[in-house]
C-alpha cells in the first residue's frame, strides 16, 4: 500500500512473519466473575482459512475483537504480524487495522452511501489515489464478488446475500494481508451461502492473505476452510483440519457435526431442579 | 419495611446522582475529543457542508413558517395590550425586540432540537446500532473526525443562521398582522423598530444566544447518538433525550444568558 495517505506509526508490521495470528494464554472478561475466554492458544497461519466454530456466546467474536484491538486481553497476548496488539497506542493500532479488513455479521454498509461509494471509502478516507484509479479499483473489486451491475444502488436495495458480497469487496478494499469474517454464513440462502463461502477461498487465495471465519455453519466451512477451531465456553475445545474434523469422534465435535440437540452443549440452560422449582411455587 | 424502603430510595437516589455526573463529566470530555477531532473535518469542507444542509436546510420550512406564525400571534396580542396603554406605535419595537432576543433563538432553538437534533441522535444511534461505526473504526477511520464532528458543526453553523430567519418571518408576519390587517401606522412601525433595536445590545446578543444554544443542542445529540443503546429502545430512547434535554438545557441557558446580558439594562 505505497499510497497509503498517513504514516500511522514506526510500528512495523512483519506481513512475511509464518503465522499471521497468535493467541498465546489469552483470557479476557467484560468483569472477573465471568470470564469469556479463559486462557485461549491459537494460531493462525499466514495464507490460510482458518474457521473458530462454537455455539452462540461461546465468545467467538470476542476472538475477533481481540485480534482488531477493539478489545485488550486480561491476560495473555495477541500477537498479529509479529506485533502484539496490546502494546500499541492508537496510531499504531490504525496503522494495524489500515492493513486488516473486516466483514461484519450484517455486513455494516454505509446506507446513506451507494454499493459503489462503500467499497470506495476506505479508498477515499486512506489512500491519496486519484478518482479515475478509485473507479477502476471499485469496479474490479465489484466485478470479483459477482455485483459490477449493483454499483448504483442504494444497500437498502440489495437482497442479504448481495450485502454480504458488497461488505466482502469493501473488506478487501485495500488489499488487506488479514480479512476477518462475523458470521458470514448467517441468515442466506442456500445458493448466497455457497456463492459467499467460494468468495471467502478465492479471494483468500488470490490476495495471498489470511483469513479468520467466525461461523457455526459446519457445512460450508468444511468445503472452504483448512483448519478449524472449536470455542466452547471460552475455551478450545477441539482442532483440526477438515478431514479430521470429518473423522473425529469428540463428542463436542460430533455434536457439532451431527447437529444433535443434546450433547455436551446441553439442550436445557443451566437451572434448579424441576422439581424444586414447582416445590417453590407450591409452597 | 419503611426503612428498607427508605433506604432503597436513597441508594436509587444516589446511583441516580452518581451516573449523571459521571454522564456530564464523559460528555465534557466528549466535547473536547469534538473538538481535537474538528480541525480534519473542517478542511473537508464537503463533510460540514452536507450537513449544514440536513441540519439547516431541510429544517427551513418548519422555522419559517413558525416564525411567521409566531410574529403574527405577537402583533395580534401585542397590539390590543399596547393600544390599552396607548402605547399601539410601539409595537415595531415590541416584536422586533421580543423576537431577537427571545423568542428567535429559543423558539428556534427548541424547534431546531426536535427537527434536526433528533434526526442527528437517530442517524449515529443507528449507524452505532447496525455496526457503522464499529466498521468505520475497524477500517482505521475515526468516527469522531468523519461522523460526529461533521455533524456537530453543521448543526452549530446552521442554528444562529435559523434563528435570524425565524426573527425575519416573525417581524414579517407581525408587519403583516399589524399594518396590513390591523391598520397599524406602516412608518411607525418601522421607524419605531429602527430607533429601538440596537444592533450590539439586542440583535448581537441574541446571535450569542443562538449560538450558544447551537453549542449545547449538538452536543447532546451527538453525544445522545453515540452513547445509545445498540438496540432499537435505545435508540429511541436517546432520541427522546435529546429533545427533552435539549430543551431544558436551551430553557436553562436562556435565562442565565439574559442575566448576564440584559440584567443591568433597567437599572441605567
Amino acid at each position: 500500500m505505497a499510497h497509503l495517505k498517513h504514516r500511522a506509526s514506526s510500528v512495523a508490521f512483519d506481513a512475511q512473519s509464518a503465522n499471521a495470528v497468535e493467541l498465546k494464554g489469552v483470557t479476557f472478561g467484560y468483569d472477573r466473575r465471568r470470564p469469556v475466554l479463559a486462557a485461549i492458544d491459537m494460531t493462525i497461519p499466514r495464507g490460510k482459512v482458518v474457521a473458530i466454530m462454537g455455539a452462540s456466546g461461546s465468545g467467538k467474536t470476542t476472538i475477533l475483537r481481540l485480534i482488531g484491538g477493539q478489545l485488550r486481553p486480561v491476560k495473555g497476548r495477541v500477537v498479529v504480524a509479529g506485533q502484539s496488539v496490546a502494546d500499541l497506542d492508537r496510531a499504531g493500532l490504525f496503522g494495524l487495522r489500515r492493513r486488516v479488513g473486516m466483514l461484519f455479521q450484517f455486513g455494516a454498509l454505509f446506507t446513506d452511501l451507494t454499493v459503489f461509494e462503500n467499497i470506495a471509502f476506505p479508498m477515499r478516507e486512506l489512500t491519496d489515489l486519484p478518482d479515475e484509479l478509485i473507479r477502476d479499483l471499485v469496479l474490479m473489486k465489484l466485478n470479483a464478488v459477482g455485483l459490477r451491475g449493483s454499483a448504483q444502488l442504494k444497500p437498502s436495495e440489495l437482497s442479504g446475500g448481495m450485502a454480504r458480497r458488497v461488505a466482502l469487496a469493501r473488506a478487501i478494499a485495500l488489499d488487506p494481508m488479514l480479512v476477518m469474517y462475523d458470521e458470514p454464513f448467517a441468515g442466506l440462502d442456500p445458493i448466497s451461502l455457497g456463492v459467499v463461502g467460494q468468495l471467502i477461498r478465492r479471494m483468500n487465495d488470490a490476495l495471498g492473505s489470511t483469513s479468520v471465519v467466525v461461523t457455526h455453519d459446519i457445512y460450508e466451512s468444511l468445503k472452504i476452510v483448512d483448519y478449524i477451531y472449536f470455542v466452547s465456553e471460552g475455551r478450545v475445545i477441539a482442532k483440526g483440519t477438515p478431514d479430521e474434523v470429518r473423522a473425529s469422534t469428540d463428542p463436542f465435535v460430533r455434536q457439532f457435526v451431527d447437529g444433535e440437540p443434546d450433547g455436551p452443549v446441553p439442550f436445557h440452560v443451566r437451572a434448579r431442579p424441576l422439581a424444586a422449582e414447582f416445590a417453590a411455587h407450591a409452597g | 419495611m419503611p426503612a428498607d424502603a427508605l433506604g432503597r430510595g436513597v441508594r436509587r437516589l444516589g446511583a441516580g446522582t452518581i451516573n449523571a455526573v459521571v454522564r456530564i463529566g464523559y460528555a465534557a470530555r466528549f466535547f473536547v475529543a469534538i473538538l481535537t477531532h474538528s480541525p480534519q473535518s473542517i478542511l473537508r469542507v464537503g463533510l460540514t457542508t452536507r450537513e449544514i444542509y440536513f441540519a439547516g436546510v431541510l429544517s427551513l420550512v418548519i422555522i419559517l413558517l413558525s416564525g411567521l406564525f409566531v410574529g403574527m400571534v405577537l402583533a395580534l396580542q401585542g397590539f390590543d395590550v399596547l393600544e390599552k396603554y396607548g402605547a399601539g406605535d410601539s409595537l415595531g419595537v415590541f416584536v422586533a425586540l421580543s423576537l431577537v432576543r427571545e423568542l428567535g433563538p429559543v423558539v428556534a432553538g427548541l424547534l431546531f432540537a426536535s427537527r434536526a437534533g433528533s434526526a442527528i441522535t437517530a442517524e449515529i444511534g443507528l449507524m452505532k446500532t447496525t455496526d457503522q461505526l464499529a466498521a468505520m473504526e475497524m477500517m482505521a477511520v475515526d468516527p469522531l473526525s468523519r461522523i460526529v464532528a461533521p455533524r456537530f458543526w453543521g448543526g452549530v453553523i446552521s442554528m444562529p443562521l435559523l434563528a435570524a430567519l425565524f426573527s425575519v418571518m416573525g417581524v414579517f408576519g407581525a408587519y403583516i398582522v399589524g399594518v396590513r390587517l390591523i391598520g397599524a401606522d406602516s412608518g411607525t412601525f418601522w421607524g419605531n423598530m429602527r430607533a429601538g433595536v440596537g444592533f450590539w445590545p439586542d440583535i448581537t446578543n441574541g446571535i450569542i444566544k443562538s449560538c450558544v444554544f447551537g453549542v449545547a443542542v449538538c452536543l447532546i445529540a451527538v453525544f445522545e447518538g453515540y452513547t445509545a443503546k445498540p438496540t432499537a429502545e435505545g435508540v429511541a430512547t436517546a432520541t427522546t433525550r435529546t429533545v427533552v434535554i435539549g430543551s431544558l438545557a436551551i430553557l436553562a441557558l436562556d435565562f442565565v444568558l439574559t442575566v448576564f446580558m440584559f440584567r443591568g439594562m433597567g437599572a441605567k
